[in-house]
């Protein structure tokens, strides 16, 4: 059988999360399948993050070009595209990201293979890899079989597992780039920066956090107002800043910012796994949400299943009142 | 610019309990309400956007039932031109590769500078049917696409939101596929004007042997995963609910945050 082949991703010189979390997950998938884990790092002077992944005691492949300095999408297929051929691994993974979106269903089409994407859970059994994923907001699990294929693709959830200790020691190996020339029909221009906002969320104290349940802009005030209260800091979830109520720079989530409060206030907010990503390292989370199977009360210390407009307001003159 | 826009009819499940239905492999959608997905409807906005500065022509393609056609009547109130149907049980929509396969089924043949989906749906949240559109109709793409512009009509700016809110910015050559990210624009209500007009418009109702396609290239069989089980996941709370009324609720939430010292 084939190895799993585990794509490394990284940006501007440092691994992304997902890259050492896989480390928890191919392992076991490996021991299961029998077989071997081998991460495959591509881009431009790599010798730094090859050791990094060679320390979870595997194999580092790593194709290694000024061509790949930047992330490419149709570089990278092309590349995966060779080495299924070459190496015939067993299974491609990579982290569900704004890469391996990228890239990996056109592989799929392109070498005729199975793809699943955003799986959250990896399991190998009497012959079958089945991958479990998330639907319908969070509230449904699904459990996805492959049928029998060379090579399984998957696209693995960023923050959905631990990443394990690194501590032993592999081996890197150099490989020939299977791209000889930069491509024309897709060039990298540049990265431009988010935009910087009067109030820099990730060094808030307190924040209080809206979302789709704000329903419109017109119901800002009674947040203000409790943020006001206890010197709060507002930010948003991405359905708030998608809207127009709170500023970008102020989303919490996998696409905005990741904070660290001591208090975090989650008013109708069901707590996307893109949002609880984001906002995971608050010491102590408030969830108030109308609806009680919303994902948000799994991370909260304190939950209200309740309408928020009913319970802020009373909440903000109590605080003030307590609060002298 | 000649456009197609891909939208799709999804529930709305942010707030609704979800049941699975005794077959295991689907869920009870009796009480959700449906509209166009969120993202989609954003793709629809930019078409029509990139339509009224060049002088377009915007097709609606969507995969879904009857009940959809309110749906893609709106998209048509707001400036899409025309629009296709795609309505057919055999489909493996539950298979992302399926599903390009038959959108691609109903564009290949036509000229085209631009392909807009959503780069999510929010039921399914695979992010791959419009990657995999792209490779199917052999074209280019941009993924998650926060900001367009329109290099010369033979090229578009793609800005990428990568994570943590830094964009990717990338050119690419058209033709191409470009999944687009919630947030890009302000979608417009549509005017009561284009409303009417939109009755006008053409909406074909196409099966797959309308399209031409072959079932058994994008049915259950021709997937080569399989939908196995469905089912609902507990949530572990560990979390002090707090219970009464809505005033005492804030009151006591108040009293824990005060005595707490954590305001």
């Amino acid at each position: 059988m084939g190895n799993i082949l585990v794509l490394a991703e990284h940006r501007q010189g440092v691994l992304r999360d997902v890259s050492y979390e896989m480390m928890a997950v191919a392992p076991k998938l490996a021991e299961q399948m029998g077989t071997e884990v081998v991460a495959l790092l591509i881009g431009s002077e790599m010798d730094e993050l090859a050791k990094k992944m060679a320390a979870f005691g595997i194999k580092v492949l790593v194709v290694d070009d000024p061509l790949f300095k930047d992330f490419n999408a149709d570089k990278y297929q092309k590349v995966l595209s060779v080495l299924i051929d070459d190496l015939k691994p067993a299974v491609v993974m990579t982290g569900h990201t704004s890469q391996g979106v990228d890239f990996m269903p056109a592989l799929a089409v392109e070498k005729k293979l199975p793809l699943v994407a955003d799986v959250i859970s990896l399991e190998f059994a009497g012959g079958t890899l089945k991958a479990t994923r998330q639907l319908y907001s969070g509230k449904a699990n699904a459990v996805m079989a492959f049928k029998p294929a060379d090579t399984y693709l998957l696209t693995f959830r960023e923050g959905a597992v631990e990443a394990p200790d690194a501590s032993a020691s592999g081996s890197v190996e150099k490989l020939d780039s299977p791209l000889k020339e930069d491509l024309s029909y897709r060039k990298f221009v540049e990265y431009v920066e988010a935009e910087v906002g009067d109030v820099d969320i990730t060094q808030s104290d307190i924040l209080v956090a809206v979302g789709r349940g704000l329903k419109e802009d017109k119901n800002l005030p009674l947040i203000e107002e409790l943020a006001k209260a206890i010197k709060a800091d507002i930010a948003g979830s991405r359905a708030a800043t998608d809207a127009g109520w709170i500023p970008h720079d102020r989303q919490v989530g996998t696409s905005g910012k990741s904070v660290k409060p001591k208090l975090y206030i989650a008013m109708g907010i069901s707590g996307a796994f893109q949002h609880i990503a984001g906002m995971k390292g608050a010491k102590t989370v408030v969830a108030i949400n109308k609806d009680p199977e919303a994902p948000i009360f799994s991370v909260a210390d304190y939950a209200i299943v309740d309408d928020m407009f009913k319970v802020v307001p009373k909440l903000t003159e109590k605080l003030k009142e307590l609060k002298g | 610019m000649k456009m197609f826009v891909c939208i799709k009819y999804v529930p709305d499940t942010s707030e609704a309990e979800v049941k699975v239905n005794p077959d295991g492999v689907s869920v009870d959608s009796s009480r959700f309400s449906f509209d166009i997905n969120d993202a989609d409807n954003y793709a629809v906005e930019e078409s029509v956007l990139i339509k009224e500065a060049s002088e377009g022509d915007v097709t609606v393609l969507s995969i879904g039932p009857k009940q959809s056609d309110v749906m893609i009547r709106m998209a048509m109130a707001k400036g899409c031109d025309r629009a296709v149907r795609i309505e057919d049980e055999r489909i493996a929509v539950y298979d992302p590769l399926m599903v390009a396969k038959v959108l691609a089924g109903a564009i290949k043949g036509q000229e085209f500078d631009l392909v807009l989906t959503g780069c999510m749906a929010n039921d399914d949240w695979h992010m791959s049917t419009g990657v995999a559109l792209a490779e199917e109709l052999g074209v280019n793409h941009a993924s998650m696409v926060k900001k367009v512009e329109v290099l010369d009509g033979k090229k578009v700016k793609a800005y990428r939101e990568l994570e943590g809110g830094l964009m990717e910015v990338v050119e690419v050559e058209l033709p191409a596929v470009l999944t687009i990210q919630t947030g890009i624009n302000e979608p417009r209500y549509a005017p009561i004007r284009g409303i009417r007009e939109a009755q006008k418009k053409e909406l074909k109702l196409a099966s797959l042997d309308d399209l031409g396609l072959d079932a058994a290239t994008v049915n259950a069989d021709a997937s080569m995963v399989v939908l196995e089980q469905l089912y609902i996941p507990e949530v572990i709370s560990s979390a002090e609910f707090i219970e009464g009324e809505p005033d005492e609720k804030a009151a006591k939430l108040a009293s824990i945050l005060v005595k707490g010292g954590l305001v």
